[in-house]
């Protein structure tokens, strides 16, 4: 994007082990000063004392802490959930994307506005409220009871909040891309015969791939770490409908220091890796948008 | 770094620091920490008591509750809440506490009755009409009911649930300890939903419509009754059951900074006097002293009660063995599944 | 025209509008929009809906009285002083923050930016965990802090704490890709002319930024006064003391109390609305002026 014009002389790394580049612009250093302190104190300091508290684990208590079978269920509980609630919204994010790019229709922009509604709305009160939806006495739960299906208090509580949370992430990676798609593409592809299928499949997706998967990406990352819409809704069940930040806590609780830190730093690790792959994945759209 | 960034550090330090400064109370303030259940006694409790202490001393006095699970509560005060008093679910929440250092060893010889001014027992919730036909323990462990109860692992009052099963299958004819573990074994495989503390148990319950029975505390059971109306709900007495003694303490090295011993003492002590034992009744506990429980013995059930300690050696051991990591209650359940 | 021209006059069928060629039969149009539609109905109009409907299942007097309660207003208070601490700390932040990296060129600047996304993608379990870490009783500057008769967590503090810790990168997210596109040749013109420090950011750059900054801190706003993990862990549930909004409405929830419960929710649920109301007005009237919009 912008970035490279905004340094105009296109000044390089090899500048005789300069840490800057010389600027007329005051402020520098106590702006960085302040950034590189308050950063400190405020993220990595704390973070790194979680770090340093697994380490005196060592590494057998650390394995030993992780690999109990309660852990690992949350894990799976955790990364499952938010897996398939990345995959759904993955789907109808495409699809309202699609919407509200492509058609016209009454309240477009309404709507359009309202996607961002779960960034805005604080998780306990998007918690309560679907635990009262998808309870077996709630509006939409009292719908599937007879069909035998249970959503709340299961694990497919868990992927509804999830969904919930991730709902605006595809929809805002995608639909910027998908709005600045040439035509010129899609019509060649109709000229030549193509249908319109195979021009979406062939022409269309290819293009917005690395947006669909940034999309997935952070709603996955945020489904991870998700706690306030879950604990509601998930039964909070061992082994079963327990997720990993839940189980921290309920560590913590039984005074398991040790075990919280342990899969505390786990899940730090998990975060800083998704972090870079969707550091990874937007070099990667920018790459190919600006081609 | 530059000079001027660490004067902004400086400034943001201090700012942090002067927010940290305990809030200046013009009144005394005493803050309970206490477990679950117990939100409706102590809402009463703390009225009643700032009144009687107006009288007596003329001070105002305002006290403020937290609550929470017994062994979440427990881990607050560890870690620094400044609790001038904790009722909690159980003597081994409190013990956690002294352990840490935060009050005298002996607190239990502080109060009368080992510092549990009430005691409460567990009984069964159903729903209206019993459908499941459920009498007794043994029908727990049938297949197909669905129990509720709390995680032991966080809360005081599911610890005494597994207990009082355990204790009914050690006491049945023949019952041993390999007998009992299949039993509560058993028991746990019917429970589809673990929350952290009593009250989020029967939520689920009670409002939520999940399960069959809830093992609850017995006035946690008619307090449930009593808000969702007894069209909904009903108590069902078991054949027997345990005592239970959730007990109080004053947390030393608080009142002792803080200067609230005197006030945080009073308070305790008040849950003995009658009105305080009659605010228990009220609450469906069940009083210490004699003259209040006759006055309130037709709401609560006769059965028999064993104790903690004559059917397991007290709650230190019974931590250490039952709920531990690693214990009898992780090798039931976690791998049941 | 000349493509046009040359079918004659044999009344050919007009080559269709490139917007036709790009669209799908007015059949799966239909269908796409109603699953759209029906997706967004499920899971953003239905939750509003029942905070509402439940907020006033007992009457509008009952629900006046969960909101004016000592413990309601006590909650209220406190989210309003976290989120003023907060807010205006990460505001600081942002602005230093985009200043030097969207007008200096460093080394590690890169970095600098990951570590800034990081609270992101941190669980707020984990962010109110490490204050615990820190300052707890048994953490490493608890006795030190005890000591020096310093509460942080279970207290006010420690609240502020996990709140700037959760909306940590709000403004700067806002303002760094702003900043960087727009340049900075005229900070450079005005620095060139003398204009001094306080000068060239109250007349040349707070202009420009002015409504990406508030749109900044809107979202910053709205996450810090509904955050609930986080704050959860640090806060110790005191009734009328440490209890912010959201740790309201769970209490209340687990007192059998859901009109109340939902009372305060559909508070917070009003905040929201407020949020997306401002944002979306930002949007449509400023979009060039914020990088949110614009970011692809």
């Amino acid at each position: 994007m912008a970035d490279a014009a905004a340094s105009p002389t296109g000044w390089g790394r090899t500048g005789g082990g300069g840490f800057r580049k010389p600027s007329v612009l005051p402020g520098f250093g106590i702006t960085l000063g302040f950034t590189l302190a308050y950063l400190s104190l405020i993220v990595l300091i704390p973070l790194a004392a979680l770090i340093l508290g697994a380490a005196g684990l060592g590494w057998d208590g650390f394995w030993a802490a992780v690999l109990k079978p309660r852990v690992l269920a949350s894990l799976q509980v955790s990364f499952g959930a938010a897996l398939a609630a990345a995959l759904i919204n993955a789907v109808f994010g495409l699809a309202v994307a699609w919407v509200l790019v492509r058609y016209d229709f009454p309240g477009r922009r309404v709507v359009n506005a309202a996607v961002d509604l779960p960034f805005a709305l604080p998780t306990a009160v998007a918690g309560i409220a679907l635990t009262e939806l998808y309870a077996p006495n709630g509006w939409i739960g009292g719908l599937l009871e007879p069909l035998g299906i249970q959503v709340a208090f299961t694990p497919l509580g868990i992927v509804v909040a999830l969904t919930f949370v991730g709902l605006p992430f595809v929809v805002r990676t995608v639909e910027p891309v998908l709005q600045e798609l040439e035509a010129e593409q899609e019509e060649a592809a109709a000229m030549l015969g193509a249908g319109r299928l195979a021009t979406v499949f062939r022409v269309v997706l290819p293009a917005i791939l690395p947006a669909l998967l940034t999309g997935f990406a952070l709603a996955f990352a945020r489904g991870v770490g998700e706690y306030g819409s879950v604990i509601f809704i998930a039964g909070n069940l061992p082994m079963v409908s327990e997720i990993m930040p839940l189980l921290i806590v309920i560590q913590l609780e039984q005074y398991d220091y040790a075990g919280a830190t342990a899969v505390a730093t786990l899940m730090l690790a998990v975060s800083f890796a998704l972090l870079l792959l969707i550091n990874l994945l937007q070099h990667w759209m920018r790459a190919r948008h600006d081609a | 770094m530059h000079p001027r960034t660490r004067s902004l550090s400086a400034f943001l330090l201090g700012t942090a620091l002067a927010f940290g400064a305990p809030a200046a109370l013009a009144d005394t303030s005493l803050l309970n920490v206490s477990y679950d259940p117990t939100r409706e006694l102590y809402a009463d409790v703390n009225k009643a008591f700032a009144k009687a202490w107006k009288a007596e001393s003329g001070e105002t006095l305002t006290v403020q509750q937290s609550h929470g699970g017994s062994g979440k509560q427990a881990r607050s005060v560890i870690d620094g809440i400044e609790a001038d008093i904790v009722t909690l679910a159980l003597a081994y929440d409190i013990d956690a506490i002294a352990e840490a250092g935060r009050m005298n060893k002996d607190w239990q010889a502080e109060f009368p009755n080992n510092s549990a001014p009430y005691t409460s027992t567990i009984v069964f919730l159903v729903r209206k009409g019993n459908p499941k036909g459920i009498k007794d323990w043994e029908d727990l462990v049938k297949p197909g009911i669905k129990v509720v109860t709390p995680n032991p692992k966080t809360s005081g009052g599911a610890r005494w649930n597994f207990l009082a099963a355990y204790g009914y299958a050690l006491g049945k004819a023949g019952g041993d300890d390999a007998k009992a573990r299949d039993f509560v074994g058993r028991l746990f495989r019917n429970v589809p939903v673990l929350d952290t503390g009593a009250r989020g148990s029967t939520v689920t319950f009670a409002q939520r419509g999940i399960g069959d029975v809830l093992l609850a505390w017995e006035n946690e059971a008619f307090l449930a009754v009593n808000e969702m109306g007894p069209d909904k709900l009903e108590i069902v007495v078991p054949s027997v059951s345990i005592l239970a003694e959730p007990p109080v303490a004053v947390v030393d090295q608080v009142v002792d900074r803080r200067g609230t011993r005197k006030a945080a003492e009073a308070y305790l002590r008040y849950l003995y006097t009658p009105e305080g034992q009659e605010l228990a009744a009220q609450h469906y506990y069940r009083p210490r002293l004699a003259e209040v429980a006759a006055r309130h013995a037709n709401r609560l059930p006769q059965l028999p009660l064993f104790t903690i300690d004559e059917k397991f050696g007290g709650w230190s051991k019974a931590q250490a063995t039952f709920f531990a990591d690693g214990g009898v209650f992780d090798q039931i359940y976690t791998p049941g599944r | 025209m000349t493509l046009e021209a040359s079918f004659g006059a044999s009344a050919p069928p007009a080559p269709p509008p490139a917007y036709q060629v790009r669209s799908e039969s007015r059949l799966v149009r239909a269908a796409l929009i109603a699953v759209a539609l029906g997706f967004l109905g499920l899971f953003l109009v239905l939750p509003l809906a029942v905070v509402l409907t439940r907020a006033f299942a007992s009457g509008v007097s009952a629900y006046a009285a969960a909101l004016t309660e000592p413990d309601a207003l006590a909650a209220i208070r406190l989210t309003l002083t976290a989120a003023a601490i907060a807010v205006p700390l990460n505001l600081l932040f942002g602005l230093c923050a985009a200043w030097c990296i969207a007008r200096f060129e460093f080394r590690g600047k890169s970095v600098l930016i990951t570590l800034i996304d990081l609270p992101f993608s941190v669980s707020p379990v984990i962010a109110g965990m490490v204050y615990v870490l820190l300052f707890g009783l048994h953490g490493w500057l608890g006795p030190w802090l005890r000591s020096h008769d310093v509460q942080i967590i279970f207290a006010l503090p420690g609240i502020v704490l996990a709140t700037v810790f959760v909306t940590f990168p709000f403004v700067a997210r806002e303002l760094i890709p702003l900043m960087q596109e727009q340049g900075s040749d005229e900070e450079e013109a005005a620095v060139v002319l003398g204009a001094s420090g306080w000068q060239l950011f109250l007349r040349v750059t707070l202009p420009k930024i002015k409504w990406g900054l508030l749109y900044g801190v809107l979202l910053c706003n709205a996450r810090a006064m509904g955050e609930f993990g986080a704050v959860s862990v640090v806060s110790g549930h005191i009734r009328g003391q440490t209890n912010t909004m959201p740790l309201h409405v769970e209490i209340l929830y687990n007192e059998y109390n859901m009109a109340a419960a939902f009372a305060v929710a559909s508070l917070l649920a009003a905040l929201a609305l407020v949020t997306l109301v401002i944002k979306t007005l930002l949007e449509w009237r400023y979009a060039d002026e914020l990088a949110a919009t614009r970011r692809h």
